[in-house]
């Protein structure tokens, strides 16, 4: 699935994130493919909040639809 | 210019020993960067940008150079950009980390020490980590990285006589795992070690300048470099102690549309209280009445007076009522001054809390629809101190396509804080109805005109993807820092421009061409708004200060519906002459005129439907009900226009697909 479709509290995987410039970002972020995730905050038509230990990360809903997840 | 092939531009003397200060975006730099340099600090533009480097002595033949913070150093953006050119250019760079982020700042510092520069890491913020239940083993993370580790707190001035002695003991340290090789294989002999490694990574703008083609291993580089970031903060960090309940709830509740939006509304109530009626009220009224009218503008014009004959034109220029030495002097310190410090004040506490990126969380999906992302609320808040002063923040915006709707809706529908006060005084006395009128007609425009922008401009804006630090007080010494600095730089870029616009509207005026606008737009105002034609010359007052045209209309006998169109024009009339400096200062020369003129003939045009629709109403129908449908619609129109654009895209990008 896409990670606009992801639940609060959901423990998710990063299958991909095809821009190279915004998987460059995430990577230094903290977030690569493989890397696994808490979904920790979703605002409803809004963005999505990411968390991977002490780091969160928001992104935009039309951002989130590009990016492929698994959920654990 | 440099003798080699870095566009660093300061000036340097260039046998000077640079040393670079280089972190992540609220590591604390800028409070070291003070602390190392003293007062001896220059600020310069860099070149090609609209970005200001501070630099300062550190000793006879040492410079400490600061740079923007950035999360790695590329070409992905202006700061990238300038912070990859200054540190590439270094001897000896000073890495700023924040010890609460170690997994996201060491993928700078590990991308710094693969470039092969000396470095000397200081671990930022040690007290809070260790607050917050991090333990963090320093020693061990200085023999994984391989240079010196200095804890650090910089507010406190913690640790800093050990990082000032520790300065020349930098030492390049261990790259990440199979970096070496790569570099080797390149033999590059115009690059040096840290080029060659951006070559690699796929830095076009580095490659160039080598006259050889970007490398395709920026994925594989960068994911290494994070592999061996997570394996330092493994081995390094260790959590003692539960993370906070309290600040988490707090975090979700602010981030929540249910509980975020009166959260924000809560905000903006202080905000306007702070500086809506404190500020604005009794402190100008010290400010600008008691200390530069009472005593600022009595001495100054009675200096002049002993030169120039008082009511010459000389005279009217210098001294007037919109004199260079006295109307931008008394402007700018008395009113506008104590309106921004308390601005920049607010501001700083809302960011340094880690309040501001949770409302940009929360006005995301608002602004995406005007073609924004939530990092726009920033300038946003602020235009209601200054346009001028908002119009500079826009700089932080993602693309120069966001910048363009976001500086063209401030000038056009943000009424900034001097205006504020009058219109909300004169639509107080025409009764609730009119005041909800005025925010329906306004906000109907930010939101139709917004939309339409972001349906007709080509290209696509930059989406969210901010990083949301964890909750905290701010400390009052590094918020009142901030406050000084942001103030101040706003008084140095703004003051030029409020004495040129001084000047402009005072020399048309002694030569009569004030006048001779005013009566050329009469037509408009009295046959098209139906206003009494002395309105225009509070619409012309308009653009030398916001205030003194809304000011202007008091004077006039409006009835309510007057009133109502007055306001409203003079609202999305053109800003103030300074802000329109820095509006063609911002954006190009046609650009800036195209900006202008298209507010003069929106505020014309909607004032006029204002003014139309109200011939509507008769006894059955309440004036308000066709001009709120009216602006309802537009925003529905503006909308529908915008889905169907959004269609035909789909639709055309569909088509391609099938035709490959």
């Amino acid at each position: 699935m896409t990670l606009d479709k992801a639940k609060r509290g959901q423990i998710l995987k990063i299958l991909n994130i095809p821009d190279a410039k915004i998987k460059a970002q995430a990577i230094r972020f903290g977030i690569s493919e493989g890397e696994m995730v808490v979904c920790s905050e979703v605002i409803p038509l809004g963005p999505i909040i990411i968390r991977k230990n002490n780091q969160e990360i928001a992104l935009g809903r039309n951002l989130a639809k590009q990016i492929t997840v698994i959920s654990n | 210019m440099s003798k080699c092939c870095h566009s660093v531009d300061l000036d340097i003397p260039p046998e000077s020993k640079k040393i670079v200060l280089a972190g992540n975006p609220n590591s604390g730099k800028s409070v070291l960067f003070n602390a190392l340099t003293g007062m001896y600090v220059d600020v310069s533009n860099y070149p090609g940008t609209t970005l200001e480097i501070s630099y300062g002595k550190y000793s006879d033949d040492t410079v400490i150079i600061d740079t923007p913070g950035v999360y790695g150093i590329s070409s992905f953006n202006d700061e990238e950009r300038i912070a990859r050119d200054i540190i590439l250019d270094a001897d000896i760079v000073i890495n700023i980390v924040n010890a609460l982020h170690l997994e996201r700042d060491l993928f700078l510092t590990q991308q710094i020490i693969d470039t092969g520069l000396p470095v000397v890491v200081a671990l930022n913020m040690m007290d809070e980590a260790e607050r917050q239940g991090l333990k963090i083993d320093v020693e061990l993370l200085s023999s994984m990285l391989g240079v010196k580790v200095i804890p650090t707190v910089a507010v406190e001035k913690k640790g800093l006589e050990e990082l000032k002695n520790n300065i020349f003991n930098a030492t390049p340290g261990k790259p990440t795992p199979g970096i070496e090789e790569k570099i080797k294989e390149m033999e590059l002999q115009t690059a040096s070690r840290g080029e060659t490694l951006l070559i690699l990574e796929g830095d076009p703008i580095v490659a160039q300048r080598n006259q050889v083609p970007p490398g395709d291993m920026q994925e594989e580089i960068y994911l290494k470099r994070r592999q061996r970031v997570n394996a330092i903060v493994d081995k390094v960090v260790k959590f003692t102690k539960e993370k906070s309940d309290f600040k988490e709830r707090l975090s979700s509740l602010m981030i929540r549309p249910l509980t975020g939006i009166p959260i924000f509304l809560l905000a903006m109530w202080i905000m306007y209280e702070v500086i809506g009626v404190f500020i604005a009220q009794t402190v100008v009224e010290i400010t600008e009445e008691t200390i530069m009218q009472g005593y600022y503008e009595p001495f100054i014009t009675g200096l002049l007076s002993k030169w120039i004959t008082v009511d010459s034109a000389t005279w009217h220029i210098l001294a007037g009522e919109f004199g260079l030495f006295t109307m931008p002097v008394i402007y700018l310190l008395g009113l506008l001054m104590p309106l921004v410090v308390g601005f920049y004040l607010l501001l700083s506490i809302f960011e340094d809390s880690g309040y501001l990126p949770r409302v940009a969380v929360l006005a995301d999906r608002v602004l995406t629809n005007i073609g924004l992302n939530g990092r726009a609320v920033i300038p946003i808040i602020l235009g209601f101190g200054c346009v001028t002063m908002a119009t500079i923040v826009t700089r932080i915006l993602g693309s120069d396509r966001e910048r363009r709707i976001a500086i063209f809706l401030l000038g056009l529908t943000i009424p900034c804080s001097a205006q504020l006060g009058v219109i909300a005084g004169m639509l107080a006395g025409l009764g609730p109805q009119y005041v909800i009128l005025y925010v329906i007609i306004i906000f109907s425009i930010l939101a139709s005109v917004g939309t339409l922008l972001n349906a007709a401009l080509p290209g696509k804006s930059t989406d969210l993807f901010i990083d949301v630090p964890p909750l905290r007080l701010p400390r009052v010494d590094n918020v009142l820092k901030k406050t000084a600095t942001k103030s101040l730089h706003f008084l140095v870029e703004a003051a030029p421009l409020f004495a040129l616009g001084a000047l402009i509207i005072s020399v048309s005026q002694v030569t009569g061409f004030l006048v001779l606008i005013q009566d050329l737009i009469k037509p408009i105002t009295v046959g098209w708004l139906g206003l009494p034609k002395e309105a225009a010359t509070a619409l012309i007052m308009g653009i030398v200060r916001r205030d003194f045209g809304a000011a202007g209309l008091m004077s006039l006998p409006l009835n309510k519906i007057q009133t109502l169109v007055a306001l409203v024009t003079i609202t999305l009339f053109v800003p103030c002459i300074a802000s329109i400096m820095m509006l063609f200062k911002e954006r190009s020369n046609k650009e800036g005129l195209i900006m202008w003129l298209s507010s003069l003939v929106i505020a014309f045009l909607v004032g006029g439907i204002v003014s139309k629709l109200s011939k509507l109403a008769n006894e059955y129908l309440p004036i308000y009900y066709p001009i709120a449908a009216f602006f309802i619609a537009l925003i529905l129109f503006s909308w529908a226009i915008s889905y169907f654009k959004n269609k035909l895209d789909q639709y055309k990008e569909n088509l391609e697909g099938v035709g490959k």
